[in-house]
């Protein structure tokens, strides 16, 4: 019954898109996103959709015009990468401290600089503490069934919040690959109608959106915030519960690979588990007890969940498209990190920065990590907590 | 499924729990802002008067605050729930009716 296709990455947000039919899309176009909007604005064109495309005079706006047509009541999304996302920033924080359910198709793109425009998920991570939802994608497939899956999670009564779909700039966004796709009546019915309790176009409620908090109210908004994503977490199990029973795909927090009696894994997140995937499986030909996790849900963090699965590990790498600054290591590491301390749990790990600015992640890539962690447990070599994979240094 | 019951803003206070405040701190219902005593924030005071006032009405459009009340061609006391003391109105005035103290 599914629909057998070969898209790309953005073709393929583009044409969930399609099948939602949102009501309004501002949008400025930047490497390597431009085509989702470029695609629904064509959809829209030929007459195959009715929503309200707002060709916008940068991000700025695209995130502004967004917040107000979902506050009027609408179902509004936008698209960006890179400094697009970064152009968004303060709207970033305000579009989900107002409890507007946004959907934000990112393609992930390094940060300029030094001025760069392939992947790395330097964009997504500085805004990791913004309030959004963010979801990852390894391949084609899951950027679409992540973006069928948004508003779902998005709107429900106990989130509104904002969620950002993301998936790795030209490597999945610009690749061919064979796709699954859903009927366009499944979509529409999975996906539902929007109707908000309240709305500013609502003339029965007139209502004001985004008050100024005095510091008597900030912090309780604040925690208010955290208690939707919290709450976020058992309606991302519930809407891929049923995304799995109409789809037979099923997703959850994280994915994992070979990890039930794996002694040593990689933790990482976007298409290079794939590649991940592939050094597991030839490592587990030499019967070396290799696994992964691939991180799928970053906001909210699955802290307990990841603990459980890495639980039984002698060491663990975990991999970040990104760099903190701060000395310490990567982002997904350190929260990985701060997880097991609070779980009491001492899995010997280390941070490996990779593919920053597009550099290559390749499969003798991850084998030298999995060779690294095994060193440590078979031969009691010493692991170095902070690692840059593929890095040219006067020192090797 | 569109709501049609307005915030009692009077119970949402600063001593309310955060499970008690709307999503968003959003406020549902028209004009709720005249709940708000914006005349506590007011350092000096505008006092008008009447014996000097020629009721030209040039105060009323300049208050930022709607806090100058008009009724049958006649401006009125100052609201001083809402009035935050900015002293527009004793400025504007040709005939000295008002002064700020």
């Amino acid at each position: 019954m599914a629909i057998n296709e070969r898209l790309s990455g953005n073709e393929a947000v583009a044409y969930a898109i399609r099948q939602i039919n949102p009501d309004v899309m501002p949008a400025f176009p930047i490497t390597p996103s431009t085509e989702i909007p470029q695609l629904v604005a064509n959809y829209i064109a030929n007459g195959q959709m009715d929503t309200e495309f707002i060709p916008v005079e940068s991000e700025h706006s695209s995130m502004s015009a967004a917040m107000g047509a979902s506050a009027a009541g609408a179902r509004a999304l936008t698209a960006t990468s890179s400094c697009g996302l970064a152009y968004m920033w303060e709207l970033l924080y305000v579009a989900a401290s107002d409890r507007l359910p946004i959907a934000l198709a990112l393609v992930n793109r390094a940060l300029t600089g030094p001025i760069n425009i392939n992947c790395d998920h330097s964009d997504s991570m500085g805004a990791k503490d913004a309030g959004w939802l963010q979801i990852y994608s390894e391949s084609n497939q899951e950027a679409y069934d992540n973006f069928i899956m948004a508003y779902r999670i998005a709107e429900h009564k106990d989130v509104r919040l904002p969620i950002m779909i993301c998936q790795d700039g030209f490597i999945t966004s610009h690749a061919l690959t064979n796709i699954q796709l859903i009927e366009d009546d499944l979509v529409k019915k999975f996906v539902g109608e929007y109707k908000p309790e309240n709305f500013l176009l609502n003339s029965e409620c007139p209502m004001s959106v985004g008050p100024y908090a005095v510091s008597n109210y900030y912090m309780e908004s604040h925690k208010a915030q955290v208690a939707a994503m919290e709450n976020s977490k058992q309606v991302i199990l519930d809407v891929a519960d049923e995304f799995y029973k109409m789809t037979g795909r099923r997703y959850g927090f994280f994915e994992e690979y070979r990890m039930d009696d794996a002694e040593a894994a990689i933790v990482i997140m976007g298409s290079a588990a794939g590649t991940t995937k592939d050094a597991v499986d030839e490592l587990r030909e030499q019967g070396i007890k290799a696994g992964m996790i691939k991180l799928r849900v970053f906001r909210p963090f699955p802290a307990e969940e990841i603990c459980k699965a890495l639980s039984h590990l002698k060491a663990v790498a975990i991999l970040d498209r990104s760099e903190t600054f701060s000395t310490q290591g990567g982002p997904v590491a350190s929260e990985i990190c701060a997880a097991m301390y609070r779980s009491n749990l001492n899995v010997k790990s280390a941070s490996y920065i990779y593919g920053l600015g597009g550099r290559d992640y390749r499969v003798s890539d991850a084998i030298n990590v999995y060779n690294e962690l095994f060193d440590y447990i078979n031969n009691g070599k010493e692991l170095v907590d902070f690692n840059y994979i593929g890095l040219r240094s006067r020192e090797d | 499924m569109a709501n049609k019951i307005p915030t009692d803003i009077s119970k949402i206070t600063e001593s309310s729990p955060w499970q008690d405040l709307t999503p968003g701190n959003h406020v549902y219902g028209a004009a709720t802002s005249v709940a708000v005593m914006t005349g506590e924030w007011r350092t000096i005071t505008p006092y008008i008067d009447f014996d000097k006032c020629k009721q030209c009405l040039l105060c009323t459009p300049v208050c930022p605050d709607s806090c100058i009340p008009v009724s049958e061609g006649k401006r009125l006391e100052f609201d001083y729930d809402h009035c935050k003391g900015c002293g527009i109105c004793a400025k504007v005035c040709p005939f000295g009716a008002i002064i700020m103290k």
